[in-house]
């Protein structure tokens, strides 16, 4: 089973559809350009991360893949699929809606119930589908977020800064989570973190995003899962952080 | 101190049972409570009880004159006997029809004006700047204008009720309406919710609090207005009652009339906080 969607996997990596396509993306606010000619592939099952200073502009360009930027300012050409889940950095449960009704707001379909569970059990919360969210831990209420977005089998995933609000622990173990479901269903991912060592774990490829472009695009060449502590990736790590300007890492 | 002491047989068990509490209490370093701390029980009884104990003592001390006001015993005799000769009962249920029809002419026109103006920019242009002006306005100073209007009948007291409940229900479920979380109607938008689900699931669960919170002020409001309108108006309810009391110095009548919308309008308050807590069982797990 797992030789067979790694063989999937590899498989979708080498094809030459982008399933995001993003060209000469301009974004301002006000006087102040935020992105300046952004271009982007990512292509089907990639796990791209995105990393880059506060104010950098992260964030601009995940709400324009994810279609939210009403009355923004400027330019340029975005393909994005039909399918897109969107995973907040607060798990953004309604609180007056049960887990499992949370997992399937807005979900239709005659399967929906049992899909719902299916994707509350992959996340590990089975048998916490009447639970209400304030009953859930942090890590547990990001869980069911995750399940959310999964139980749309998006095509692209965008994760802004999920694992931000968690504890180290919690967010280790959610890592690994977030890994295998990627290898499950496949999905396109972009993972904005300003995390250095979480982008290197997770992404096959890092992005790092200054002055309004993407200045570093990185290759990570390691098999998964990996550690923080993996030699391999100390050079990865000493290249983002200078492309990051922090010298002293 | 630093003397070394031999200690007495009884010295020794009195330090011994002094460590021994010691031992006992291994939490003394704990910070004071600055929270109040937990909920006595019958709370929300306690201070009319009390109340209502002083006001029994001094009545039968003779330190207050019954002619000021009489005992709590008295009013209870002549409330039963009122209720006997068949006066009461009819008069309560006058009010308490007023009470009833002016309450939801107001609830209602108030949830749906407040949806109109807190779910659309135009309703919102139009109603939202009206209702603001009009608070600023007594609903008792428009007592003459609408028995000009509408007659001296029953009409009018309902409208001057229903404005009363009115008020507080729109302010409170507009504002939580337009004080939606943007969080969630970017999740919604990024689950491509439909208007009538984003609405369904989202919106109105979201301004339920508020809504409560309106309706709770509304249904005393209600009563508020009551006695007002039918000390006024009235050749019926409680407040007529009341108001021919007043004529020939009969206290207790008027004190009857007093605890019967003091109790009505207490149970109807409760019975808006039962409904909410039955409605908003989701917030139970927050509180405790």
């Amino acid at each position: 089973m797992a030789s067979i969607t790694q063989q999937l996997n590899n498989e979708q990596l080498t094809s030459t559809v982008a399933t995001v396509q993003i060209r000469d993306l301009h974004r301002q606010f006000g006087d102040h350009v935020v992105l300046d000619g952004v271009d982007l592939d990512i292509r089907h099952g990639e796990f791209v991360a995105l990393i880059g200073r506060s104010g950098s502009g992260k964030t601009t360009l995940l709400r324009t893949l994810a279609g939210l930027d009403h009355d923004v300012v400027g330019s340029g050409d975005v393909q994005v699929p039909d399918k897109i889940s969107v995973v907040f950095q607060d798990s953004r449960l309604l609180p007056w809606s049960r887990v499992l009704d949370n997992v399937l707001l807005g979900y239709r379909g005659t399967d929906a119930r049992a899909r719902g569970r299916d994707a509350l059990a992959e996340v590990g919360l089975a048998g916490r589908e009447r639970a209400w969210p304030n009953e859930l831990s942090g890590g547990e209420a990001q869980r069911a977020a995750l399940a959310r977005s999964l139980v749309w089998d998006p095509e692209l995933l965008l994760l802004d800064e999920p694992f931000g609000a968690l504890d180290a622990l919690t967010r280790t173990k959610m890592h690994g989570l977030l890994r295998d479901l990627c290898v499950q269903h496949t999905p396109a991912v972009l993972l904005i973190t300003h995390d250095v060592d979480e982008a290197i774990t997770l992404a096959d490829r890092v992005l790092v995003l200054e002055d309004g472009r993407i200045g570093t695009d990185l290759h990570i060449e390691a098999p998964h899962p990996r550690s923080y502590r993996d030699s391999r990736l100390g050079e990865y790590r000493e290249q983002l952080f200078s492309a990051l300007g922090v010298t002293d890492a | 101190m630093t003397d070394t002491i031999t200690v007495s047989g009884a010295d020794a068990e009195t330090i011994a049972v002094a460590q021994e509490q010691s031992r006992q209490r291994p939490l003394q370093h704990k910070r004071r409570r600055l929270g109040p701390g937990k909920r006595l029980r019958f709370a929300s009884v306690a201070g009319p009880l009390l109340i209502l104990a002083v006001w029994a003592v001094a009545s039968a001390t003779g330190i207050l004159n019954w002619r000021i006001i009489p005992g709590p015993w008295s009013i209870v005799t002549r409330g039963v006997a009122l209720w006997q000769s068949g006066t009461l009962g009819p008069d309560i249920a006058v009010s308490l029809e007023r009470a009833a029809a002016g309450f939801a002419l107001g609830a209602g026109s108030g949830i749906i004006l407040a949806m109109v103006s807190g779910l659309s920019r135009i309703g919102e242009a139009f109603i939202d700047s009206t209702v603001q002006v009009k608070r600023a306005i007594p609903s008792l100073g428009l007592i003459p204008l609408f028995i000009l209007w509408l007659g001296i009948g029953e009409s009018f007291k309902i409208v001057i009720i229903a404005i009363g409940v009115f008020i507080p229900i729109y302010i409170n479920l507009s504002a939580s309406l337009v004080g939606i979380d943007k969080r969630y109607v970017e999740l919604a938008e990024s689950l491509q919710l439909s208007r009538w689900d984003f609405l369904r699931r989202v919106v109105f669960p979201g301004a339920l609090p508020g809504l409560f919170v309106g309706l709770r002020l509304g249904v005393v409001g209600s009563w508020l207005s009551l006695v007002v309108l039918e000390q006024i108006n009235a050749t019926s309810g409680l407040g007529y009652m009341m108001y021919q009391a007043t004529n020939y110095g009969q206290t207790d009548i008027i004190c009857v009339g007093l605890v019967i919308y003091g109790i009505f309008g207490f149970l109807s308050d409760r019975g808006v906080r039962l409904i909410e807590r039955r409605v908003l069982s989701w917030r139970r797990s927050l509180s405790n």
